[in-house]
């Protein structure tokens, strides 16, 4: 039985985030053979992760991004309430 | 210390905060994760003897993300949380399975001012899926937190959270073909 690109690409997001069983990858790797679209759609989906993953990063270093003073004085005051 | 608490405080406090905003995507979320994690830290018997306090402090804050992402699972449950893994994806793909719309090869950004360009879009995108949801993609997708902790921490059933991620990597990329240019 063949895979439709809905049933595919729902297998390729799925082999993400967990290990594909051997019916599963036999009938992916059968279904991308044959589908660039299927196949353009899984490298999509490794350009979103780097490109989150960037995202993410920009934000981390971004040291304009700072705690609002006031936001740093309820945790100073919850640090020493607890003291 | 108490004052090696506020000496942690201004030297990671807005490094913390950082990496919070990153991924909860909220200010107010954000700055209680980080005083969650800062009192979580001095109540800790290791507390004193971190010799890399930040890389600890980091450690107790993604649990703290994990558990601001339970305390509003609700929302998800409305929303997004469906074991019909066929639900909504009419959107994508025609009755017969096929691509609705064929999926382009994307011109990846080639410099720096491209690459802040697609980054603003991609921001634009994920402010359009469910907060919480959002959440969850970056906590697996940025490959910090193991699928089964996530599924185990947010009482959600593994097919669930496949389902949800499935769900948010269509929205996204199709949010990124409409918004990038593509080649």
């Amino acid at each position: 039985m063949m895979l439709s690109c809905k049933s595919a690409s729902r297998l390729v997001s799925q082999s993400l985030d967990r290990p594909l069983n051997w019916q599963e990858r036999l009938a992916l790797r059968f279904h991308l053979v044959i589908c660039r679209h299927c196949r353009r759609f899984g490298k999509q989906l490794q350009q979103l992760r780097l490109a989150v993953n960037a995202m993410v990063q920009q934000t981390e270093r971004d040291t304009n991004i700072t705690l609002k003073p006031e936001a740093k004085q309820n945790i100073a005051n919850a640090i020493n309430q607890h003291y | 210390m108490t004052n090696t608490a506020h000496e942690w405080l201004n030297a990671h406090g807005d490094y913390l905060y950082r990496f919070a905003l990153a991924r909860l995507r909220d200010a107010h979320l954000a700055e209680d994760a980080v005083q969650e994690t800062f009192l979580a830290a001095i109540k800790n018997p290791n507390f004193a003897a971190q010799s890399s306090p930040r890389t600890w402090l980091t450690g107790i804050l993604k649990h703290k993300i994990i558990d601001t992402m339970r305390k509003g699972q609700r929302e998800i449950a409305v929303t997004d949380l469906t074991d019909d893994e066929d639900a909504d994806m009419d959107e994508f793909f025609n009755a017969r399975g096929h691509w609705a719309e064929k999926p382009i090869a994307w011109n990846m950004p080639s410099d720096a001012l491209e690459q802040k360009q697609f980054l603003g879009i991609l921001q634009s995108c994920m402010d359009k899926l469910p907060k919480k949801l959002a959440a969850l993609f970056l906590m697996r997708d940025v490959h910090e937190t193991d699928n089964e902790e996530i599924c185990k921490e947010l009482q959600i059933t593994a097919t669930n959270a496949w389902v949800m991620l499935y769900r948010a990597r269509m929205s996204l990329r199709k949010c990124l073909e409409i918004n990038w240019i593509t080649g």
